[in-house]
C-alpha cells in the first residue's frame, strides 16, 4: 500500500492529468447539454496540455532564458533549465484547441438558433416531431 | 505447342464491342442498325474462321492486353478448346442476329437499340471467355457477360422481368463472387499462376485431395451459368426474356460459357490426372447425374414451351459436366463435343419456340395441337432439334452421346450408363409428344388457327440452317472432333 | 524539368489561393472558379512532376526554415507520399470542378467562404502526407478537421448537429493522437519520425511505447471512422453540402489510413513487436471483418444514395485497416492500392450523386426512377463506379480486392476473407437495386416536384474522367504495383 501511495505521489502530475482527462471524457459522453460536452472537450484537451507541460519540468531548474555569451563560454547546464520544447508545442496545441472551440461555439450558435435549445434530448424530440 | 503473337484474337473479341457503337448511333434507322449487326456478326465469323487452320495444325495465337497481377496478365490465347467454343459461338451468333431481326420486328419490340447493343457486348464477352489465356481473363469476361445479359433478361421492364433479372444476377453474380473468386485465389496462392495448361497447373503441386475437392466444388457451383443443381434456378426465371435472348442464353452464350469454364477448370487447371489420382471425379459425376435426372423430370411437367426447353437445357448442360467428370478420354471428348452438338440442337428448338410465338402467339404446349400442319418447316426443324438432343442418329447429338456412353463403359461406371439411358428416354418423352401433337392432333382452336402461317423469313432461315447444321454435324463432325482431341491432348 | 522543392508549391498553391478566394471571391463566382481550378491544376501537374522525380531519384527530404532535423520540421516525400500527393491533388481538382456548380446551387451567396475552407482543407491534406514530423502531423490533422467541421456545418437541416458530433469525436481522436505523441516524446525525446524510428530501434520501449502506439492508433481510428468508432461519419458526410462530401468522402478517410501506415512503419517499424503481435493482429483484423459486415448491413438499410455511400465508406475503411494488419506484403499491397482505388471510385460515385442532386434536388431512391433515361452519361459513369465497388474486373476495385483477399488467404485470416466477399455481395445488391430502380422502372407520371436544372458539363466531365480512370487504373494496376506500390512496402514484410 505504501509503495502504491509512493508511486502515486512520485508521478502525481500524471495522475492529475489522467483524472482531469476522465472528467472531461465523462462530460463529453455523459452530459446531455451540448455546451457541457464542449466544456468537457476543453477539459480533455487541457489535461493533455498539462501532461506535456509537466513533462518538461525539472526540479530546481529555471526558465530557459539564457545569456548568449555565458552559454557560449560555459555551455548549457542542461539540468539547470526547464525543457522548453513541450511548452512551445503546447502553445500550438492551445491555438488548435481554441480554434476548435471557436468553430464548435459557432456551430452551437447555429444549433441554438434553429432549435431554440442546446439540450440534446430536446433537440432529438424536436427532430422526432 | 507454340503460340504466335497476333492481334487477331483481340480483334475477334472486340469487333462486336466496337460494333456496338455504330449500332447505338444508328438507333433511329433500324435498317442501318441491323445491317451493322449482321455485318459485325459476319466479320466475327470470318476472323474466327481465319484463325482455325493454324489451330488445327497444332499452333495458336496469343495476345497480352495488360499485365495486371504478377504472373497473371489479361491475355488472350487461341488454343484448340477456345477455338472450339469460339467457332460455335460466332456461328450461332450470326444466325441469332438474323433471327432476332425478324423476331423483334415482327413483335415490334421496344428499346431495340439497347437490345442489340447489350447483345453485341455479350457476344464479345463470350468470345473473350473462349479465348481467355488464363483464369483471371476468363473470370473477367464471365462477369462482363453476366452484366451485359442483365438488360436482356429484364428487357420487358415489367415486374416479372425485374424479378427475374434480380434472380438472374443473384445466382450468377452471387456465386461468381462468393465461390469462383475465392476458388481462383486459392488456386493462385497454391500454383502462383492461373495460366491454362494442358494437363492442369495444379498437377505436381502436391495439393491435398481435400483442398482439391474444395476447389472443385467452389468452381462447379461458382460458375452457376452451367446450371448445376441447386444453382439452376435462374435459368427458368430468365425465360421472360425475348426469344432471341433465350436462344442466345441457352443455346450459345451464357450457359455454355458456364460449362466451358467448368471444363477449362477440370482440363486445364485441376488436371484430369490429378483428379483421378485424388479420386474425386465422383463429386462431379454425382452432381451432374442428379441434375440430369431431376431436370428431365421437371421438364416433363412443364407446359410452357420455353420453360420446358429451359429445364431440358439444365439437364443437357449436366451431360457435358458429366462427361468431363468421367475423366476418361472418350467421356471428356463427349462432354466437350456435346457443347457444340447441343448448341446447334437447342438453338434450333428455341428459334422454333420463338417462331411459334411470333406466328401464332402461343406459349403453351397444350395450345399447340395441330400447329405443325400450319407451320411445317418450323415443326420439321423442331423435330430435328429434338432428335439431336435425344441423341439419336442421324443427328449430331448422337456423336457426343455415343462418346459419353463409351466413356462410361471405358471407365467401368455402369451407373452413369444407366443415367444416360434413362435421361435419353426422358428426353424423348418430353420432346416427341410436342412434335406428335403438332402434326397429328386436332387443332386446339380451329377458327383462330386458320390464319396462322409460317414465321417471317428472317426467323425461318436461321432455324432451318441450324437444323440442317445439326444434321450435317452427324456426318462431318471432324473439325469439332479434332479440336476436342487437340484440347485434351489425346 | 527541375524546380527545386516543387512539392512545397504543390501545398502552397491551394493554401495561398484560399486567401485570395476569400478576398476576391465575394463578388463573382467566376473568380472563385478560376482561382480554385487554376491552383489545383497547378498542384496536380506539379505533383505529377514530383512523382516522376521521386521515381527517378528517390526520396526527397526538405527542411522547413532551414532548421535541421531532428529539431526542425522536416517534410519527407517518398514514393508513398508522392503517390498520395498525386491522388489528393487530382481528386481535389476533379471534385472541385463539380463542387463549384453544386455549391452555388446549395449554399448560394457563401461560395467564397466555402471555397476558402475547401482549399485550406486540401492544403491540410497535402500537409498530412508531406510531413515527417509527428507533432506537425497533429497540427495538420487539426487543420483538416477544423476546416471539415466548418464545411460540414454549412449543410442544410441537421448538418450543424452532425458537425458538432464530429467536432467532439474528432477532437477526442486528435487528443488521443497527441497523447500518444506525448508518450513517444517522453520516451525518445524526439518528434521527428525518422529520428524516433532510429531511437526506437535501439531501445526497448516496453509498456510506455506500446501505450503510445495504442493511443496513436486509436486516435487515428476515430479520425478514419474505423468500426466501431465510425458513429460520426454517416451523418456528417450525408448531411454536408454535396460539394463538401465530394472532397471529404474520397480523401479524408483515405489520408488517415495513409497516416496509420506512416505511423506504423515510419515511426514504429514493421518489426516492432506490437505490429508483429499475433493477438493484436487477430483482434484488429477481426474487428475490421466485423466492421465490414456491420457497415455493409447498415448500408442495406438506407433509402438514400448519399447515406448508403457513407456506410460503404465505413466498410471500405475496414478493408484497408484489415489489409494493413494482415501483416504480409500482399495484404499491404492491396491496402495501399485500395487507398488509391477507393478514393477514385468514391469520387466517381459522389460525382454522380452530385450531378443527380443538382438535377433532382435529392437522391432518395424513390426519386431515382427512370434516371437512366434522364441522365444517361451520369448513370453510365455511376455504373462503372458501382462495378468497381462491387469488384468486377477490369475496373480498379477488383484488383485491390484481389490482393486483399489473397493476403487474407496467405495470413489465414478467413474471417476477413469472408467479410470481404460478403461485402462484395452486399455491394452488388446495393448497386443493382439502384440500377434496377434507375434503369427499369418505367417513367410513370412526371415527378411532382420541380427539377432543379440539367447537370452542366462541368459536372459531367470530371465524372467521365473519373470513370475512365477507374478502368485505366484497373488495367494498369500491374505496372502501378510494380513501379510505385512495391517500393512503398516497408522493409520487414
Amino acid at each position: 500500500m505504501e509503495q502504491f501511495t509512493a508511486s502515486i505521489i512520485a508521478k502525481y502530475n500524471y495522475w492529475i492529468y489522467v483524472t482531469l482527462m476522465m472528467i472531461g471524457f465523462y462530460a463529453m459522453i455523459g452530459k446531455r447539454n451540448l455546451v457541457k460536452k464542449l466544456i468537457g472537450m476543453n477539459i480533455f484537451q487541457t489535461a493533455i496540455i498539462l501532461m506535456f507541460v509537466s513533462s518538461g519540468v525539472k526540479i530546481g531548474a529555471k526558465i530557459p532564458i539564457l545569456d548568449k555569451h555565458k552559454a557560449l563560454e560555459h555551455g548549457i547546464g542542461v539540468a539547470g533549465v526547464v525543457n522548453p520544447l513541450p511548452h512551445v508545442l503546447m502553445l500550438t496545441a492551445i491555438v488548435v484547441s481554441v480554434s476548435v472551440t471557436g468553430v464548435a461555439l459557432a456551430i452551437l450558435l447555429r444549433i441554438y438558433r434553429k432549435y431554440g435549445t442546446l439540450d440534446e434530448d430536446e433537440i432529438l424530440e424536436k427532430l422526432g416531431k | 505447342m507454340s503460340y504466335q503473337t497476333s492481334i487477331w484474337p483481340l480483334a475477334a473479341v472486340l469487333i462486336s464491342l466496337v460494333g456496338s457503337i455504330p449500332i447505338m448511333l444508328s438507333g433511329r434507322r433500324p435498317n442501318v442498325r441491323e445491317s451493322w449487326t449482321i455485318l459485325i456478326a459476319l466479320g466475327k465469323v470470318i476472323i474466327v474462321a481465319s484463325l482455325l487452320p493454324a489451330v488445327l495444325a497444332g499452333g495458336g495465337f496469343e495476345f497480352t492486353i495488360a499485365e495486371v497481377i504478377p504472373g497473371v496478365p489479361i491475355a488472350l490465347r487461341v488454343d484448340a478448346m477456345g477455338m472450339f467454343f469460339a467457332l460455335v459461338a460466332s456461328l450461332l451468333w450470326l444466325l441469332t442476329s438474323i433471327y432476332s431481326i425478324g423476331y423483334m420486328r415482327a413483335l415490334n419490340e421496344h428499346a431495340q437499340t439497347r437490345f442489340y447493343a447489350s447483345f453485341a457486348v455479350a457476344i464479345s464477352a463470350t468470345l473473350g471467355v473462349a479465348f481467355a489465356a488464363n483464369l483471371l481473363t476468363l473470370y473477367l469476361f464471365y462477369e462482363i457477360l453476366s452484366l451485359s445479359t442483365y438488360p436482356l433478361v429484364t428487357h420487358e421492364q415489367n415486374a416479372e422481368a425485374r424479378k427475374s433479372g434480380r434472380k438472374y444476377l443473384t445466382y450468377i453474380l452471387g456465386t461468381s463472387i462468393a465461390l469462383a473468386l475465392p476458388g481462383m485465389l486459392i488456386v493462385y496462392s497454391i500454383a502462383g499462376t492461373l495460366d491454362f495448361k494442358v494437363g492442369g497447373i495444379l498437377t505436381g503441386t502436391g495439393v491435398a485431395p481435400q483442398t482439391l475437392a474444395l476447389i472443385l466444388i467452389l468452381f462447379l457451383f461458382g460458375f452457376a451459368k452451367a446450371g448445376l443443381m441447386p444453382f439452376h434456378g435462374w435459368l427458368p426465371a430468365a425465360m421472360v426474356a425475348p426469344t432471341p435472348v433465350s436462344s442466345f442464353l441457352h443455346g450459345v452464350a451464357v450457359v455454355k460459357v458456364g460449362v466451358f469454364s467448368i471444363l477449362r477448370i477440370i482440363f486445364h487447371i485441376l488436371g484430369p490426372e490429378q483428379l483421378v489420382l485424388a479420386d474425386i471425379g465422383w463429386i462431379i459425376t454425382t452432381l451432374a447425374s442428379i441434375t440430369i435426372i431431376v431436370a428431365s423430370l421437371i421438364a416433363l411437367t412443364q407446359d410452357n414451351l420455353k420453360r420446358r426447353l429451359a429445364y431440358s437445357t439444365i439437364g443437357q448442360l449436366a451431360y457435358m459436366v458429366l462427361g468431363a467428370g468421367m475423366l476418361t478420354a472418350a467421356g471428356m471428348t463427349g462432354g466437350l463435343l456435346h457443347i457444340a452438338m447441343h448448341a446447334f440442337g437447342k438453338i434450333t428448338l428455341f428459334f422454333c419456340a420463338g417462331a411459334i410465338a411470333v406466328a401464332a402467339g402461343k406459349k403453351y404446349i397444350s395450345q399447340m395441337d395441330g400447329l405443325g400442319r400450319r407451320m411445317p418447316l418450323t415443326y420439321l426443324a423442331f423435330m430435328f432439334g429434338s432428335i439431336s438432343i435425344i441423341g439419336m442418329p442421324p443427328l449430331g447429338g448422337f456423336i457426343s452421346k455415343w462418346n459419353l456412353v463409351l466413356g462410361a463403359v471405358n471407365g467401368d461406371q455402369l451407373i452413369l450408363l444407366l443415367v444416360l439411358l434413362v435421361s435419353s428416354l426422358l428426353n424423348a418423352a418430353y420432346f416427341l409428344p410436342i412434335v406428335y401433337r403438332g402434326f397429328f392432333a386436332e387443332a386446339a382452336d380451329p377458327v383462330y388457327d386458320q390464319g396462322i402461317k409460317e414465321a417471317p423469313t428472317f426467323c425461318l432461315i436461321p432455324l432451318c440452317v441450324t437444323a440442317c447444321a445439326s444434321l450435317a454435324l452427324f456426318f462431318y463432325p471432324d473439325v469439332f472432333l479434332r479440336l476436342a482431341q487437340l484440347a485434351l491432348a489425346l | 524539368m527541375t524546380v527545386p522543392n516543387l512539392h512545397i508549391y504543390v501545398l502552397a498553391a491551394p493554401l495561398l489561393t484560399a486567401f485570395f478566394v476569400n478576398l476576391f471571391g465575394r463578388r463573382s463566382n467566376t473568380v472563385i472558379a478560376i482561382l480554385t481550378i487554376g491552383s489545383l491544376t497547378f498542384s496536380s501537374l506539379a505533383s505529377l512532376v514530383v512523382m516522376s522525380g521521386i521515381l527517378k531519384h528517390g526520396q526527397i527530404n526538405y527542411v522547413v526554415g532551414n532548421w535541421q532535423a531532428p529539431y526542425g520540421i522536416e517534410l519527407v516525400v517518398d514514393h508513398l507520399s508522392a503517390l498520395m500527393l498525386v491522388l489528393i491533388s487530382v481528386v481535389a481538382l476533379l471534385a472541385s470542378m463539380s463542387a463549384l456548380k453544386s455549391v452555388s446551387q446549395e449554399v448560394p451567396g457563401r461560395e467564397h467562404q466555402l471555397f476558402t475552407l475547401y482549399l485550406i482543407l486540401i492544403a491540410g491534406l497535402m500537409g498530412l502526407v508531406l510531413t515527417g514530423d509527428t507533432f506537425n502531423l497533429y497540427v495538420m490533422l487539426e487543420i483538416t478537421s477544423i476546416t471539415a467541421y466548418g464545411l460540414i456545418a454549412m449543410g442544410k437541416g441537421r448538418a450543424p448537429l452532425a458537425s458538432f458530433n464530429y467536432v467532439i469525436m474528432g477532437s477526442v481522436g486528435a487528443c488521443f493522437y497527441l497523447l500518444g505523441v506525448g508518450y513517444l516524446y517522453l520516451m525518445t525525446g524526439s518528434l521527428n519520425m525518422a529520428d524516433i524510428y532510429q531511437i526506437l530501434q535501439t531501445m526497448d520501449g516496453g509498456a510506455a511505447v506500446a501505450t503510445a502506439f495504442a493511443f496513436i492508433l486509436i486516435g487515428l481510428w476515430i479520425k478514419m471512422a474505423f468500426f466501431p468508432l465510425h458513429g460520426w461519419l454517416p451523418n456528417a458526410y450525408s448531411l454536408a453540402p454535396t460539394g463538401v462530401a465530394l472532397i471529404a468522402a474520397p480523401l479524408m478517410t483515405k489520408v488517415t489510413i495513409y497516416l496509420m501506415v506512416r505511423v506504423m512503419f515510419s515511426v514504429f517499424s514493421a518489426e516492432y513487436n506490437f505490429v508483429q503481435h499475433q493477438l493484436a493482429q487477430n483482434i484488429i483484423v477481426w474487428t475490421a471483418a466485423v466492421g465490414i459486415i456491420c457497415a455493409s448491413a447498415m448500408a442495406l438499410a438506407q433509402r438514400d444514395l448519399k447515406r448508403m455511400l457513407s456506410y460503404i465508406i465505413v466498410a471500405e475503411v475496414g478493408y484497408m485497416v484489415g489489409g494493413i494488419w494482415l501483416a504480409n506484403e500482399t495484404g499491404m499491397t492491396g491496402a495501399i492500392l485500395h487507398i488509391v482505388n477507393d478514393a477514385l471510385m468514391t469520387l466517381c460515385l459522389f460525382l454522380a450523386v452530385a450531378a443527380i442532386i443538382y438535377r433532382l434536388g435529392s437522391c432518395e431512391f424513390d426519386q431515382l426512377q427512370g434516371i437512366y433515361r434522364k441522365m444517361p452519361i451520369t448513370m453510365a459513369a455511376f455504373t462503372v463506379g458501382a462495378f468497381s465497388m462491387i469488384g468486377i474486373p477490369p475496373t480498379a476495385g477488383f484488383f485491390s480486392k484481389w490482393y486483399l483477399l489473397l493476403g487474407g488467404i496467405e495470413a489465414g485470416q478467413w474471417g476477413y476473407v469472408v467479410a470481404l466477399l460478403f461485402s462484395s455481395l452486399v455491394n452488388a445488391i446495393l448497386f443493382f437495386r439502384i440500377i434496377e430502380i434507375g434503369f427499369f422502372h418505367r417513367d410513370g407520371e412526371p415527378h411532382s416536384h420541380e427539377e432543379a436544372a440539367k447537370a452542366p458539363l462541368s459536372m459531367q466531365i470530371p465524372l467521365m474522367v473519373s470513370a475512365a480512370t477507374l478502368i485505366i487504373i484497373g488495367l494498369s494496376s500491374g505496372s502501378l504495383v510494380d513501379a510505385i506500390i512495391k517500393l512503398t512496402i516497408p522493409i520487414g514484410f
